[in-house]
């Protein structure tokens, strides 16, 4: 009977043609299974949230034997990479405000001297803490560390300064957010990822849309060159971004209290290249796509990598190698990069020129991409 | 007079794939002419119109479209052609005049505003300019489409089956406007389906399986297929129903084709036909009349005998 009830048939009949469709749209199907095993390996092989081997820049004013103990020890602890001795302090800080080292340590003039008599000198420990949980364990390890670091030094009449408190003080500045605020690094970080997400998608679509719709047989009859077409479609999504933009950055002012010590200016100019770089993505992304659920998908596709491996959910130094050269290829690692060393550590464009550098060589291979995908048939 | 031809192009080929959709085309239109394009779905039609727009590559083939290479000088086609899509390709949700605006930016139009707003007039649609163009009804949406490829005064109209789905008045209005347009000197070159709009072309060609079949004035392309037609009235339907039975795959008729209580028997040889025919000339209530045949005899004709040597 044919009746109103529930019937087998043509609920197989239904699943039978979502099969074949699903079949037929190959690249969906492919993100099906992909983004599940991209997730997988992301979240496996590359997340740690207890980052080790930080790059560390060692200050030495002192070239002793407890110095080299010390720095050692800090090496065994696995938290402590030393990668740059400067000779000077100055150099030192600009390891540190240009995110190339996560800690400075500066083992003061006359610190061995000072150990032997017993007066308990001072060792600096500078944490960049931006990321306060990037800093973290490391910081919890070099107190722990500093205990009996040196004890095997203190042999013969030394053996009393064994004793604790040890025969030294380390005095850590976690620098740029003393508090450890999670916000100053979120906040800013969140802004990035915003901008990500939307200007890829929004451009994805927009130009998938003109194809769905059939308008681009249209527009591609009028004299409009491929180039102008694109800046067309993507300046109004630059004016969105920035007033994105003004909403996050206002919020983060007045809401969330996150210290803005750089220029804004700069940060507006170097904002332009980030977001082209992403709709130069996006409109990528819509030249491959055949329809609007293909560029939403791609855009997630881009998305995943970006928001795990730039840094913005977990500490990037915590990364494998390998996902941090990933990294390095997504203008959000860098832009995070920027944001944050303009508003909490107040770069300057000297500071950010590496990360202004990568952006643009993105943004222009993207451009080069997409300019050759669009094109001006229907061929 | 060379120069008066605004498409003259030879050899014109395009492969989807392995498939030949445009199969060694040649295509002269004179300035001024109303050229009619006429094929079964899926002849190549609309990729042809696309050749000649720019909008697609030819694999083979040379000529010019309104003077310029086709191959080499599309932007500057593109300047001079109207070209209005099967489907509705103006955005839906901007309004009337929003798209018109766009347009005319594109084009760069002096007097921008004087045009949108003299297309608006003459579209008849100044109080509903504001509305969406996606809540038009077809016979509007296609009047706006055409008000918008016309605004640069381009001297190539290529209108790709303009007319699908629009009602019989529309489409009459539609075709005045076109004859209109084309006294103005503006060259049209339109593809269609309907036989009454065939007719009211200067000049028609007919396309089937990528191949240019048949080409001429309507009279010449009826004439040139030597068909020879007979109508045959009945008094009632099963009649006429027996009849095309009766005849259909006999030696000599080529169409059994009925209209009603009427029956159009065709052939191409007369001979064959009327032998075909003669058990059944005088038959009770059939009255037998020879007709010179229509053009929808001539290609549905045209249309089984390419089937014939395609499959």
């Amino acid at each position: 009977m044919m009746g109103d009830r529930f019937n087998f048939a043509r609920l197989k009949a239904l699943m039978l043609k979502e099969f074949i469709q699903m079949r037929r749209d190959r690249l969906t199907f492919a993100m099906m299974l992909g983004v599940p095993v991209m997730q997988l390996l992301l979240f496996g092989y590359a997340i740690n949230a207890d980052p080790k081997n930080l790059a560390t820049a060692v200050h030495i004013q002192d070239h002793s034997e407890f110095s080299r103990t010390f720095l050692t020890s800090l090496e065994n602890s696995d938290y402590f990479k030393i990668i740059a001795q400067p000779e000077t302090a100055e150099e030192a800080e600009h390891l540190l405000a240009r995110g190339k080292v996560q800690f400075i340590i500066e083992i003061p003039p006359h610190f061995s001297r000072d150990l032997v008599r017993g007066e308990r000198p001072a060792l600096l420990l500078d944490a960049d803490a931006t990321d306060p949980a990037a800093t973290g364990n490391a910081i919890a390890a070099v107190n722990i560390l500093a205990r009996d670091a040196l004890n095997r030094d203190l042999t013969g009449p030394l053996a009393s300064l064994r004793a604790s408190p040890p025969p030294f003080r380390l005095i850590t500045h976690p620098r740029y957010n003393p508090e450890g605020h999670t916000q100053y690094n979120i906040v800013p970080g969140i802004l990035g990822v915003i901008l990500t997400l939307t200007m890829v998608m929004f451009t994805a679509l927009a130009v998938t849309r003109e194809i769905e719709r059939g308008t681009m047989e249209n527009l591609l009859t009028t004299p409009a060159r491929p180039f102008e077409v694109m800046m067309g479609k993507i300046f109004p999504y630059i004016a969105v971004g920035y007033i994105q933009t003004a909403l996050i950055l206002a919020a983060a002012r007045w809401l969330f209290d996150v210290p803005m010590i750089g220029s804004l200016t700069l940060l507006s100019a170097v904002l332009l290249l980030f977001v082209a770089a992403n709709l130069a993505v996006g409109f990528t992304f819509s030249t491959l796509a055949r329809n609007q659920l293909q560029a939403v998908q791609m855009a997630i596709f881009f998305f995943l990598p970006s928001i795990l491996l730039s840094g913005f959910m977990f500490p990037f130094r915590g990364m494998p190698v390998w996902a941090q050269w990933i990294g390095e290829v997504l203008p959000l690692t860098h832009f995070l990069r920027i944001v944050r060393g303009i508003l909490l550590k107040g770069n300057t464009t000297g500071d950010i020129l590496m990360d202004v550098g990568a952006m643009a060589l993105f943004f222009t291979g993207a451009t080069i991409i997409a300019m050759n995908r669009y094109r001006q048939t229907l061929d | 007079m060379q120069n008066d031809l605004v498409i003259d192009v030879k050899g014109l080929t395009k492969l989807f794939g392995a498939r030949k959709v445009v199969d060694n085309v040649d295509m002269q239109v004179a300035r001024g002419e109303i050229y009619g394009f006429l094929g079964p779905n899926g002849s190549g039609k609309t990729t042809t119109i696309r050749l000649l727009c720019g909008l697609l590559t030819p694999d083979a083939g040379t000529g010019t479209c309104l003077g310029y290479d086709i191959l080499t000088e599309s932007p500057k086609i593109k300047l001079e052609v109207g070209y209005m899509t099967q489907k509705f390709s103006l955005y839906e949700d901007l309004s009337i005049r929003e798209n018109l605006d766009f347009i005319a930016r594109i084009y760069q139009l002096p007097d921008r505003r004087d045009a949108v707003e003299a297309s608006i007039e003459k579209l008849n649609l100044k109080a509903r300019a504001d509305q969406l163009a996606g809540t038009l009804s077809g016979g509007w949406k296609q009047r706006l489409a055409l008000a918008s490829c016309i605004m640069h005064k381009p001297k190539l109209l290529l209108l790709d089956e303009p007319t699908a789905g629009v009602d019989p008045k529309a489409r009459r209005e539609f075709w005045d406007e076109i004859h209109e347009l084309a006294d103005d000197g503006l060259t049209v070159l339109v593809s269609t389906h309907y036989m009454d709009e065939a007719e009211r072309c200067h000049k028609i060609c007919y396309l089937a399986y990528g191949q240019l079949l048949a080409r001429g004035t309507a009279n010449e392309v009826i004439n040139a297929s030597h068909l020879r037609t007979w109508t045959v009235t009945a008094t009632s339907q099963k009649q006429i129903h027996r009849l095309a039975r009766d005849l259909n795959g006999r030696a000599g008729v080529d169409i059994v084709a009925p209209f009603g209580t009427t029956l159009h028997v065709s052939g191409t040889d007369t001979n064959a036909l009327n032998r075909a025919i003669t058990p059944y000339r005088n038959d009770a209530g059939l009255t037998w009349a020879e007709d010179q045949p229509t053009l929808e005899d001539v290609f549905i004709l045209m249309m089984k005998q390419s089937a014939d040597n395609f499959q």
